[in-house]
């Protein structure tokens, strides 16, 4: 059996699984990076599908293909789409001023508490080296090699994780009918929050708002 | 098997999302935000179900998954009703509630 | 995906001979498998939009492409050149980075999906469609994940971003409002989409996409029936899988994403040139691709008799006979059905396809458990047609009584 044995057997790594999580890892950071630098919420959502698909793939590198399947389908799918669903139906997708703090000061001290402690965590393992994390792995329960890792994962759910897998479950269909109910429109119809005119917030310019409705309707 | 890589990893991006909730004031940013921290704990998750050699890690992730999804669908219903109460989803300006 | 693939390949013990041991000879094997998926994806899709104006010509009594070529064969090619030549036009107002860069997502997404679409190769007498080539055994299939399903719903959910940033960066509101419409339609076609994968994967019991192709090969009910997943699953989830994936294509009836009438031209009413001969393509390879998806769910794939000959070649012929039966049908749909209107789309989905398709895959699994216990299949089978109308009666109360308190909401102006 060649080197590159996923799950179980020798602890080694290759050349391979070393170039895909350096690149992988990369463009997960710069991903999510953009996520909080982005000033559009739309590009934010765009590198969160970035950062989103790059841990898939380091769920692939890590031998988890079911999860990194499941990681594509319900963040890119579904989770990001929704996102961007709301953020267009409403018309939110303004630029946000950065600059402008609620309180003062926040942001340098956020970024330099950040780095501090990552420049913190990187000593660690410059000290102790990088293998902090040590242990025996379980030999009773081990990962088995002649099952596809859905099986196994699948196995577990319905045997071990019986309970937590049917609570998954009623806690998903709480959310949906939580997220239904709230966001029907209420009892008492009141007219106040709706737009001016349809276009109002399909504006894509936050500055236009006022001014460009009135121009619309006189057309 | 890389493990300490995919450990600090997670740590650092534990830290963005964490950043991205504080400073981010538009709602949906802030969503976005508790996504990337979700995904840390999935990485650390998966690294350590590889390193000891179970599935288990890879379930426990399982079920982080649909809590995300949870999560954005009940946000995302909240931030409709911000909007349509205030036409703005700026989290910073709902106060009314501070003494 | 290479990466994917040799891990398949161990941990499962199972999957493509060729990458057990990898060598110079398995790589070229690999690179001249992608190169001719791609020129015949090309060639597919070119002679598809040929083929689609040629017949719904025809259905409509008029002559159609007549000129370039032979029976107006080459009209893409033509078009394909004209477009090229014409002006490239980016909108004051749009997003430009996004702009440019959303008619390739929505190209990338339908090559990849090809990847684990098994094409050819003998399926009979328990070949299980292993060729070889240069010595070396092999699938005609560039790549057997274990997971081919899943990454099937997997790149059909990626392919929305091309059409969904292509109308909001175009910073125009027709466009954005073709964006909304197709984020909308997508989450609720999904649904039912994987619903009836997932019949499928019950049925045949494996993820990987030629292991589901090898026992649809298999033999059938009563030795005459071919053992294929519409049969196996019932019929119902080929139907809803008919459904969802002309919608997940946006295609006639369901292509309220770009209606004419209503939007313009929906998302890439801003686009020219080559970037809107991307979107043109994509559509149609789209469309290629979602068909061979269906051969490989529902009919069985490149099983098929072998005549004579080698097996390997009736594979493909069997294929390709198969992927143009669909062609025909989403062209038929085209050129027949009226669009549906925008809340109809909805409550197809959410109401109908969604609740049916969970419900059988109940009921399939409900019969094969009856069959592994030895039970009665005859009284499960009335069980479950007595559970069936029930829970469909509760459903019809449910809908009726939301639209009555919606009525009372609603206000009148």
């Amino acid at each position: 059996m060649p080197e590159a044995v996923l799950l179980g057997g020798e602890q080694t790594t290759t050349a391979v699984e070393w170039v895909v999580f350096i690149i992988a890892a990369t463009t997960t950071l710069l991903g999510s990076f953009g996520v909080i630098m982005a000033r559009n919420p739309v590009h934010a959502a765009l590198s969160l599908v970035g950062s989103l698909f790059s841990v898939a793939v380091l769920f692939l590198n890590q031998g988890a293909e079911f999860l990194a399947a499941v990681q594509v389908i319900v963040y890119t799918g579904a989770i990001v789409i929704l996102i961007l669903f709301v953020l267009m139906l409403l018309g939110i997708d303004t630029e946000e001023d950065l600059e402008d703090e609620p309180l003062r000061g926040q942001m340098p001290v956020a970024v330099g508490i950040g780095v501090l402690l990552t420049a913190s965590v990187f000593a660690l393992t410059q000290l102790v080296g990088f293998d902090v994390v040590t242990g025996t792995p379980e030999v009773t329960a081990a990962i088995r090699d002649d099952m596809p890792n859905i099986n196994q994962i699948g196995r577990l759910l319905f045997t071990d994780f019986v309970v937590a897998t049917q609570l998954a479950g009623v806690m998903l269909t709480v959310a949906v009918v939580g997220a239904v109910v709230m966001a029907r429109r209420p009892r008492e119809y009141q007219p106040i929050p709706e737009p001016e005119s349809m276009d109002a917030p399909l504006s894509l310019d936050p500055t236009d708002q006022g001014a460009d409705n009135g121009a619309e309707v006189a057309d | 098997m890389l493990l300490n890589q995919f450990l600090l990893l997670g740590a650092v991006l534990f830290c963005i999302g964490v950043y991205g909730v504080l400073v981010r004031r538009n709602g949906v940013m802030v969503l976005m935000s508790i996504e990337l921290i979700l995904n840390a704990v999935n990485i650390n998750l998966v690294a350590f179900g590889t390193h000891l050699q179970q599935a288990t890690g890879q379930a426990f992730a399982l079920f982080v998954i649909p809590i995300a999804a949870a999560e954005v669908a009940v946000g995302l219903a909240i931030v409709l009703m911000i909007y349509r109460n205030r036409r703005s989803i700026d989290v910073d300006s709902l106060d009314e509630m501070k003494g | 995906m290479s990466l994917l693939v040799t891990g398949s390949a161990i941990v499962a013990q199972q999957g493509d001979p060729l990458l057990f041991d990898v060598d110079l000879t398995a790589v070229g094997i690999v690179v001249g498998k992608v190169l001719v998926i791609f020129a015949f994806l090309l060639v597919a899709t070119m002679f598809m939009v040929w083929f689609e104006r040629k017949l719904i010509s025809d259905m409509q009594n008029r002559i159609g492409p007549n000129l370039a070529g032979p029976f107006g064969i080459l009209q893409t090619l033509a078009d394909g050149i004209k477009f090229f030549f014409k002006e490239d036009l980016i909108p004051d107002r749009a997003q430009r980075r996004v702009f440019i860069l959303a008619p390739f997502l929505s190209f990338v997404p339908a090559f990849l999906l090809f990847v684990v679409i098994p094409f050819g190769g003998d399926f009979n007498d328990g070949n299980a469609g292993v060729v070889t080539i240069f010595g070396r055994e092999t699938f005609l299939q560039v790549a057997d994940p274990p997971i081919g399903v899943l990454f099937i719903l997997a790149m059909s959910s990626l392919a929305v971003y091309g059409a969904m940033l292509a109308g909001w960066s175009s910073g125009s509101k027709y466009p954005l409002l073709g964006s909304v419409r197709q984020s909308a339609q997508m989450i609720s076609y999904e649904a039912a989409m994987g619903l009836a994968i997932i019949a499928v994967v019950v049925k045949t019991g494996s993820l990987s996409t030629h292991d589901i192709v090898v026992t649809q090969a298999g033999e059938g009910l009563g030795g005459i029936l071919p053992n294929w997943g519409v049969l196996l699953t019932l019929g119902v989830p080929f139907v809803i899988f008919v459904i969802a994936a002309t919608a997940e294509l946006n295609r006639p009836p369901f292509d309220l994403v770009e209606a004419e009438q209503e939007l313009v031209g929906g998302f890439h009413t801003e686009y020219s040139s080559i970037r809107f001969a991307l979107f043109f393509l994509a559509e149609f390879m789209n469309t290629v691709t979602m068909s061979a998806i269906f051969v490989t769910l529902f009919l069985g794939g490149p099983a098929g008799p072998v005549l004579f000959g080698p097996g390997w070649l009736w594979g493909i012929i069997w294929f390709a006979l198969k992927v143009f039966v669909f062609l025909f049908m989403f062209v038929w749909f085209r050129a027949t059905l009226p669009r549906l209107r925008y809340d109809q789309l909805m409550d197809l989905g959410w109401k109908v396809l969604i609740p049916l398709s969970l419900g059988w895959i109940l009921l399939l699994v409900a019969l094969d458990l009856a069959q592994d216990q030895n039970w009665n299949l005859f009284a499960v089978g009335i069980g479950a047609a007595v559970v069936f109308f029930c829970a469909a009666m509760l459903l019809r109360a449910a809908v009726r009584s939301g639209q009555a308190t919606r009525h009372t909401l609603e206000v009148p102006d």
